[in-house]
């Protein structure tokens, strides 16, 4: 049976990475100890730990207002994506013209189109979500579609054979097969909304993680400056375990195959 | 074709039907002037060697392709696009991977919006049949080649269908695997007979399965005989080792070998 043996594997795995993290800081704490470099420069993991704990209010606060944007992102991605991807691959005429100009724009750097979007909706909430949705965008398009398309011709024969619809081969077929794609799409979407919500924080906001490094770094609080970092590593990884955890409950068939295949090889 | 059971009542009649792929003076005659009755409830084989259009021929009859020329009739009504009472099986299983055993054989009835309650005892007696009694809620990753094959074969005849086309449906799967299939087939067949298709390249597997056995040749795609196997039935898989049936293996060895299709010990029997 493949599920046990998946578990197992994944959980080991997730020990693994724990003892690295916790070495990185061990290394990093004695560092700091021995070499004795100034606060402003290098603070001890310590002294960052202690940092959160004097105010976790306030860095809760901010940390509700980036995940939010993130979320929001996210969502809004993920549900305008997807209705592209349909759209993309039912319609020539969207492909020749959206999927066209999606590609293109790709090569530009949407982090330089924030500004922009400060301008256009002002320092609030709203800006970050529209950056936070423009960047995660083109991964969920790009997975949906290539997934769309990635079934087995002898599928689509086999719906044919029974006079399926395009709704019911949609619905029966194109979808389902696409999940494992779309998730493969959500999880790089995932961390590219967050990253999204700071670079719109980065350029104009007076709340979010990305504000609280701006204004520290402004007065030379290097111990904040870090305590917001280690909380966005945090946040990044529990984001992209929920997309994760998800699809374990969404498509457990694609998680099987997946660990049987790394099984084998 | 002397031996049908009687030309104006066939079940399945192919006439001089054409396929070709690409233009008129460039493109490919992947069939050519076929022309096969097929009787009701009788099992007939398409055998030959890959590109003599075997598969294309079954596709044309299940309605996915259009023919170039010619004509199908299935029950007396020309075949324009994939018929009702027609399942078919592939040479790959293509279960769909999130859905259960039993939810893969109902798939024709979700795909054709039937009651799916109603057909349930079906499908699972149709699983029992075939030897996956008390898999109905597996997933098709764990089960084996042969056992995802019976499913798929399951999931043709849920709606029980008067014709079964069959694309090489145990050519993926090893050789004891395949001649276990063999004779579920012909368990399943002699049980409810109804009329099959079944596209082999084993002169064997042909022989030990079929009323009749269509030989093609290639390029182009054509039936250059039709064998009729009188071998009593139900046919054990020692049948095999009879003279009778080592008759028929040779003459239609033979037959390939005068079309230039065999030569030496090539044949894969």
């Amino acid at each position: 049976m493949p599920a046990p043996e998946s578990a197992a594997s994944s959980s080991s795995r997730a020990l693994q990475v724990a003892l690295v993290v916790v070495g990185f800081f061990v290394l990093w704490q004695l560092g700091v100890m021995l070499g004795r470099p100034p606060d402003y420069l290098l603070p001890a993991p310590n002294a960052i730990f202690a940092e959160l704990m004097t105010a976790p209010l306030y860095y809760f606060r901010n940390a509700m207002q980036t995940i939010g944007a993130t979320l929001l992102g996210f969502t809004l991605a993920l549900v305008v994506g997807c209705l592209a991807a349909v759209g993309i691959v039912y319609s020539r005429v969207l492909e020749n013209t959206l999927y066209t100009l999606l590609v293109a724009l790709n090569s530009v750097p949407k982090v330089a189109l924030a500004p922009l979007f400060i301008i256009w909706m002002g320092t609030g909430l709203s800006s970050k979500i529209a950056i936070s949705f423009l960047i995660a965008l083109f991964a969920i398009v790009v997975d949906s579609v290539l997934g769309l398309r990635s079934v087995d011709p002898d599928a689509v024969d086999l719906f044919r054979s029974l006079k399926g619809g395009r709704l019911q081969t949609l619905l029966l077929l194109r979808a389902p097969n696409a999940l494992p794609h779309l998730f493969s799409g959500m999880k790089v979407a995932m961390s590219l909304a967050l990253v999204g919500a700071i670079a719109g924080e980065f350029v104009a906001s007076q709340a979010g993680l990305g504000y609280v490094i701006l204004a520290a770094q402004g007065a030379f609080q290097t111990t904040r400056v870090f305590a917001a970092i280690v909380l966005l590593g945090v946040l990044g990884t529990i984001l992209f375990y929920i997309v994760d955890l998800a699809e374990r409950l969404v498509c457990p068939w694609h998680v099987s195959h997946r660990a049987r295949h790394r099984g084998e090889s | 074709m002397n031996d049908l059971p009687s030309a104006d009542q066939a079940f399945l009649a192919v006439s001089r039907l054409d396929k070709r792929y690409g233009t008129q003076e460039e493109g490919i005659l992947a069939l050519k002037e076929v022309s096969i009755e097929i009787g009701n409830a009788e099992f007939v084989s398409l055998l030959g060697p890959s590109g003599c259009g075997k598969s294309t021929l079954l596709r044309c009859i299940a309605g996915l392709e259009r023919p170039s020329a010619g004509m199908i009739e299935l029950e007396r009504r020309v075949v324009i696009g994939p018929p009702d009472n027609m399942g078919i099986v592939f040479q790959r299983d293509v279960l769909l991977d999130w859905l259960t055993v039993i939810r893969n054989v109902l798939l024709p009835a979700r795909i054709r919006r039937l009651p799916l309650e109603e057909l349930r005892p079906k499908a699972e007696r149709l699983l029992h049949l075939i030897g996956l009694g008390g898999f109905e809620d597996r997933f098709p990753w764990e089960l084996s080649g042969g056992m995802r094959q019976r499913v798929a074969i399951c999931r043709a005849l849920l709606l029980d269908p008067s014709l079964l086309l069959m694309d090489e449906p145990f050519g993926a799967l090893d050789a004891m695997t395949r001649d276990e299939l063999n004779i579920e087939l012909q368990r399943l067949w002699l049980a409810d007979a109804k009329t099959v298709l079944f596209v082999t390249h084993s002169i064997a597997e042909a022989v030990f399965l079929s009323d009749r056995v269509a030989v093609m040749s290639r390029s182009p795609g054509r039936i250059v005989e039709v064998i009729t196997v009188d071998l009593p039935r139900p046919r054990e898989l020692a049948v095999r080792e009879t003279a009778e049936f080592a008759r028929y293996v040779s003459q239609i060895r033979r037959i390939f070998e005068s079309f230039g299709m065999l030569r030496g010990s090539h044949a894969r029997a």
